[in-house]
C-alpha cells in the first residue's frame, strides 16, 4: 500500500500536538495545543485503524481524563461523553476516567499495599495513566499502564477500564517501590504473533511477560545488574526504563535500564548487556529501525544525576548490529550547550523508506530524520516539554 | 436556582462558558451541588472528587461568600446567598506556588 502521509502525534506538560508531512517528511503543519495546559502523557493511534487515537490527559489538580478521536485527531472527546453517547443512545456515565484497581477476592490475591520510600507498606493509589498501547488487532481495545503500578484494559473503545490484576498480584507486588518518577507501568508491548505473550515495564520493579493473556505474570529480569539496589541480580527492584522490540523478532527485546543497554533474544527469559562503546549508557527511550530489525537507537544521559546529554551535545547513537558497536549521529542536532532530556517514550519511527526517527526532547524541539538518523531537523523548536511522541506512517 | 464557577479546564472539560446554573430540590450543600453538577455533566466525575469516595480532591478547593469552605462538612447547608443564588459557588484550583 503505498504511503501518502507521515502524523507525530506529541504528548507535552501543557497539551497535545499533532505534525503532519507527506512521506518527504520536509515541510510539517504543527497543529496545536489540543487540551491546552494539561499534562499529555501519551497519544497513540490504533495500528488497524489509524484515525482512532487515545490520549491521556492528566492533571495534579483533577485528575485523569482519557480522550478519543476517530477521525485522526481533527475532533476528540471522552469516550461515552456525552456526544458520543448521543450517538450510541447510551446514558453517559462518567466511566470513562475511572481506574480503579481491583480488589476482589476472585482475583485469588487482593493487594491493598506496596513498598513505600521509608520502608513500610503503603496503600496502592491511582495517580495517572503514562502509556495506552492500542491492541494490534481491535481498535476498540486499547491497554493502560498507569501510576501506581498496575494494567488496566479497555474492550469498549475507553469508556470502561478494567484491571488486569494478576500483574499487581504477583507475589514480589508487595516488594515493588517508586522510583524518583513515581511507581508507574510505563512500557507495554504486545507480541504480534502471540496474542497471549505480552511484556510490561515498571520503576522500579522491573520487566514482567504474561503468556497466557494477562492470567499470569513472570518477573523477566535475569541478566539485569542494578548497583543501586541491595541484591544487584535481584528478581525484581531494577529500573528499567524502556522497552522496544521488532515486529519480526518479537523474542528479541532492546532495554534501556536506568543505567546499561540490554538485549533478550529469548524472550525476555535472560539478558545481557549491550552498552559497548556509548559514552554513557544511562537513559531513557529506545527505539528500533522499522526495516532492520538488528539497527537501534538510544539517547545518551550523563548519568542518573546529571540528567542531560554528556558534554552538551545531543547525539542520537546507533547500532546496526543489535548493540555492542555504536555511531553518534550528530548531523543537524545541537552539539554545544544542549542541557535538555529525552523522556522514555518520547522516540519513535516511521515505516516509510528511508526510516523516518523522530524524538521530543525537555526543551520542546521535536526532531526528525529522513534517513535512517543520518540527519536532523527540527520540526518544530518551542513546544512544552515533550512527554511523549508517537508515530504513524498513513495509507 | 444555583450558580456554579468552575476553573477553565473544568470548564473547558464540560464545554461550558461563565457560570452554570443548577435546580437543587432540598438542603443545598457542597455534595448536593457537586451531585447535580456531576449529573448534569458526567464528564466531571472524578475531576473534582474521587468516583468511589467523593473525597474532595486535594487540589480543589470551595469557596462560597468569600469564605473558604473547603474544610467543612461537605454535606452541611450551604449560606443563603448560595441557596438562592445570589453568590456563586465557587470551584478552584488551589495555588501551587510560583
Amino acid at each position: 500500500m503505498a504511503m501518502t502521509a507521515v502524523r507525530v502525534l506529541v504528548g507535552t506538560r501543557k497539551g497535545a500536538f499533532i505534525l503532519t508531512s507527506d512521506v518527504q517528511r520536509k515541510d510539517w503543519t504543527i497543529d496545536g495545543p489540543h487540551f491546552a495546559g494539561w499534562e499529555i502523557y501519551h497519544v497513540k493511534g490504533s495500528p488497524v485503524d489509524p484515525d482512532r487515537l487515545y490520549a491521556s490527559q492528566t492533571s495534579s489538580w483533577f485528575g485523569q481524563i482519557i480522550q478519543r478521536s476517530d477521525d485522526g485527531g481533527k475532533t476528540w472527546a471522552q469516550p461515552g461523553e456525552p456526544e458520543q453517547a448521543a450517538e450510541t443512545g447510551a446514558m453517559p456515565q462518567g466511566q470513562s476516567n475511572k481506574f480503579v484497581y481491583d480488589t476482589s477476592a476472585a482475583t485469588g490475591r487482593p493487594l491493598t499495599t506496596h513498598q513505600w520510600y521509608d520502608g513500610t507498606q503503603h496503600p496502592w493509589e491511582f495517580a495517572r495513566v503514562w502509556h495506552l498501547e492500542p491492541s494490534l488487532t481491535d481498535p476498540d481495545t486499547v491497554y493502560a499502564g498507569v501510576e501506581d503500578a498496575a494494567l488496566f484494559r479497555s474492550q469498549d473503545a475507553g469508556v470502561t477500564w478494567q484491571e488486569m490484576a494478576a500483574l499487581r498480584g504477583h507475589s514480589s507486588g508487595p516488594n515493588w517501590q517508586p522510583g524518583a518518577g513515581g511507581m508507574c507501568l510505563h512500557t507495554i508491548v504486545l507480541d504480534p504473533n502471540n496474542e497471549q505473550r505480552m511484556f510490561v515495564a515498571i520503576s522500579a520493579a522491573g520487566a514482567f511477560r504474561t503468556d497466557d493473556g494477562g492470567q499470569s505474570w513472570k518477573p523477566i529480569n535475569k541478566g539485569l545488574v542494578s548497583d543501586y539496589i541491595p541484591d544487584p541480580h535481584a528478581d525484581v527492584g531494577h529500573c528499567v526504563h524502556r522497552i522496544i522490540s521488532h515486529p519480526t523478532q518479537p523474542d528479541v527485546l532492546f532495554m534501556q535500564k536506568h543505567w546499561d543497554v540490554m538485549r533478550s533474544d529469548d524472550g525476555g527469559d535472560s539478558w545481557r548487556e549491550v552498552s559497548g562503546n556509548l559514552p554513557s549508557d544511562f537513559g531513557f527511550p529506545i527505539a528500533v529501525h522499522a526495516h532492520e530489525p538488528e539497527t537501534i537507537y538510544v539517547v545518551p544521559i550523563t548519568s542518573d544525576s546529571l540528567h542531560y546529554p554528556p558534554e552538551g551535545k545531543l547525539r542520537v547513537y546507533r547500532s546496526r548490529g543489535g548493540g555492542e558497536q555504536w555511531e553518534a549521529l550528530t548531523e543537524g542536532l545541537p552539539q554545544e550547550h544542549c542541557y535538555v532530556n529525552v523522556l522514555r517514550d518520547a522516540m519513535a519511527v516511521d515505516t516509510v523508506q528511508p526510516c523516518g526517527i523522530y524524538f521530543g526532547t525537555t526543551g520542546g524541539q521535536v526532531y526528525a530524520s529522513a534517513d535512517d538518523g543520518d540527519s536532523w531537523q527540527a520540526i518544530v523548536r518551542d513546544l512544552p516539554a515533550v512527554l511523549s511522541v508517537e508515530v504513524q506512517t498513513l495509507p | 436556582m444555583i450558580r456554579v464557577v468552575l476553573p477553565l479546564h473544568l470548564r473547558t472539560l464540560a464545554s461550558v462558558d461563565g457560570e452554570i446554573e443548577l435546580d437543587i430540590a432540598g438542603t443545598v450543600s457542597t455534595n448536593s451541588i457537586l451531585d447535580a453538577l456531576e449529573a448534569r455533566y458526567p464528564m466531571l466525575c472524578g475531576t473534582i472528587r474521587d468516583h468511589e469516595t467523593r473525597a474532595r480532591r486535594p487540589r480543589v478547593r470551595f469557596f462560597a461568600v468569600e469564605e473558604d469552605i473547603t474544610h467543612d462538612s461537605p454535606d452541611a447547608a450551604l449560606p443563603d446567598a448560595i441557596s438562592n443564588g445570589s453568590a456563586p459557588f465557587l470551584v478552584v484550583g488551589a495555588i501551587a506556588g510560583g
